[in-house]
């Protein structure tokens, strides 16, 4: 496993776009730092015959009826936006 | 009115009440509403309180519905219809719900009355509630601790008598350990067994939404209505729902009671073992066998559970950037900056941590180091489960290993925040389900805490957990205990 000081907190939040202070990051890096090094006891687990499961209780292929029913109306849809005209959701521009 | 104190009454009582017509829906919420304005400027249980719409369906409800006429408050990371769902977090504070969750509209067509949104740690990641963006939720019991967390809002409203039952969600342990810290009783039921469909999504192979609420049989009512399957939730079992109220006994004969070795050691508040021992050997003079288990993975449940959960919380939070719904950050200059900033302000610390935790455990080089290795060490802990099961009906355990704490006593350092969900945990990761029920108080500084019993039921075995709780619970009071500020509120 990694060692702690892999981890690089401001890289890292800005691949999960978040902006964060240099003071910020600093704290987190600590505080993630004693976090990494706790889960390092994983480690110790013998895991050699194991194979991985995602859900505790395997369910699979959960389909519904593909039919049409109500549901969210455009207006819904847009009812929570921070900016809206014309039907759509208004961002700044992506492409020149 | 009546000359009864409406909101100390269990919801089997209001039930009975309404039933025989001797109170009407809107009096209910009419009562309910006094005594959140009486008690809630203390505790600070409730984020909102739509008291139009609760009139207006109060007007209609057919009592002789299973949960007919009766208030339920809600967690507010769960949708109702038009109102606010904050999540606590400043990001979605001017969010309105467009649709119902399953459980509310279940609770619905039971007759109940969804009344109020409950304050939580933010998107649910906490165990104290001191992570909400919005505000403090006190204890009931001492005003200067927290009431655990995440679902605060809905334990501390419930202990207080401002709620007859509500909604909680559990990722790893918000259900158990806030009912445990406010001296009610929580569940958490078998994952897949309720829908989580309408509840915003933290981790969400680990997500369950249960019942909060004053006595096991309340418990058993909400789970009658909510628990079963819904084509709207791929991983909502297609299970029968059995009467989980038919079935509550007083006997524990021929049941048989796990009790891990591991479990009793250290780290433990003297006050709680010694109150985990006496109902232990309450619930043997009630007829239970105790058995000895073992659960030696458990030490690694932690550490499972904070790469597991921040991973999924990781990917499940990336919708909130800003564009369709909830906060957006002032004049962005282009994308990035309109993501990175509307994150940065919207967000809380402990949701940023688990962010960028989550985003490096699953990123590129470290994901078999961290999140593979985790699942597998995950696979390890549900076969000791699934061994304990094999001798005993459920396995005994604190909820928490110490009573309620102060404000900021954890809050600097998280690691020892999320140690105090030793207990909780593993039923999240192995999916069974598991119920927190009062037994006992710790004295401290003068003031009675609350301590919680924890019964871990094997998967869609939540009738057998009931039954255990619900027997041990009537051979003894401490769910008839009512906080000083209930009490002083019902005099006035």
């Amino acid at each position: 496993m990694a060692k702690p000081s892999d981890l690089d907190v401001a890289y890292i939040a800005r691949l999960a776009r978040i902006n964060l202070t240099e003071a910020e990051a600093k704290v987190f890096q600590k505080q993630l730092d004693d976090v990494l090094e706790y889960v390092e006891k994983l480690r110790q687990a013998d895991i050699a015959d194991v194979e991985p499961s995602a859900h505790a209780l395997p369910n699979f292929n959960a389909f519904r009826d593909d039919t049409a029913r109500d549901w969210f109306t455009a207006k819904q849809a847009l009812s929570n936006a921070p900016r809206k005209a014309n039907g759509l959701f208004i961002v700044p521009k992506v492409v020149e | 009115m009546t000359e009864q104190d409406l909101p100390a009454l269990t919801i089997a009582d209001l039930q009975a009440l309404l039933r025989r017509r001797e109170v009407s829906p809107r009096e209910v919420i009419e009562a309910l509403r006094a005594r959140i304005e009486a008690v809630d400027p203390e505790i600070g249980a409730y984020l909102s309180l739509d008291v139009d719409a609760a009139v207006r369906e109060a007007d209609k409800p057919n009592v002789d519905l299973p949960l007919g006429g009766v208030p339920v408050a809600i967690k507010d990371i769960i949708n109702v219809m038009g109102q606010q769902c904050t999540c606590a977090s400043k990001i979605l504070q001017s969010y309105r719900a467009t649709y119902d969750a399953t459980v509310i509209r279940k609770l619905r067509a039971a007759g109940a009355i969804p009344f109020g949104k409950t304050n939580l740690d933010e998107f649910a990641m906490g165990s104290s509630t001191e992570n909400s963006a919005v505000k403090l939720t006190r204890n009931p019991w001492d005003l200067s601790r927290v009431p655990g967390g995440s679902s605060g809002g809905s334990a501390a409203a419930v202990a207080a008598d401002a709620a007859f039952g509500a909604l909680g969600s559990d990722t790893g342990g918000s259900i158990r350990q806030p009912a445990a810290l406010s001296g009610i009783v929580g569940l958490k039921p078998t994952y897949g067994r309720v829908s989580r469909f309408g509840l915003v999504a933290f981790a969400s192979s680990l997500d369950q939404i249960g019942p909060l609420t004053k006595t096991v049989r309340d418990a058993a009512l909400i789970m009658n209505a909510i628990a079963g399957h819904d084509p709207q939730d791929t991983t909502a079992l297609n299970e029968p729902v059995p009467d989980y109220a038919a079935r509550l006994g007083n006997d524990l004969r021929g049941v048989r009671l796990g009790l891990p070795k591991e479990y009793l050691i250290e780290g433990i508040d003297a006050q709680v073992k010694a109150a985990i021992n006496a109902a232990v050997k309450q619930m043997n003079s009630l007829g239970a066998e105790i058995v000895e288990v073992s659960l030696p993975t458990t030490e690694y449940a932690i550490a499972v559970y904070y790469i597991i959960a921040t991973a999924e919380a990781s990917a499940n939070l990336a919708r909130f950037d800003g564009v369709r719904y909830g906060y957006r950050t002032e004049n962005p200059k282009d994308m990035l900056d309109l993501y990175g900033r509307t994150r940065e302000e919207g967000f809380g610390p402990e949701v940023k941590r688990r962010i960028i935790l989550g985003t490096y455990v699953l990123s590129s080089g470290y994901y078999d180091a961290y999140y593979l290795r985790a699942q597998k060490v995950c696979e390890l802990i549900r076969r000791d489960f699934a061994n304990a099961f094999e001798k005993v009906d459920a396995i005994i355990s604190p909820t928490s290993p110490v009573p309620a704490f102060r404000f900021g006593e954890r809050m600097a350092d998280p690691l020892q925040m999320y140690l105090a969900d030793v207990f909780t945990i593993a039923a999240n990761l192995t999916g069974i389900c598991g119920i927190s029920l009062p037994c006992g108080f710790a004295e401290i500084d003068g003031n009675r805490l609350p301590i919680g019993l924890q019964l871990l039921g094997n998967a869609l075995d939540e009738a057998c957990i009931l039954q255990i709780a619900h027997a041990y619970e009537q051979s003894t009071d401490w769910h008839k205990a009512r906080p000083p500020v209930a009490a002083a509120a019902s005099k006035a």
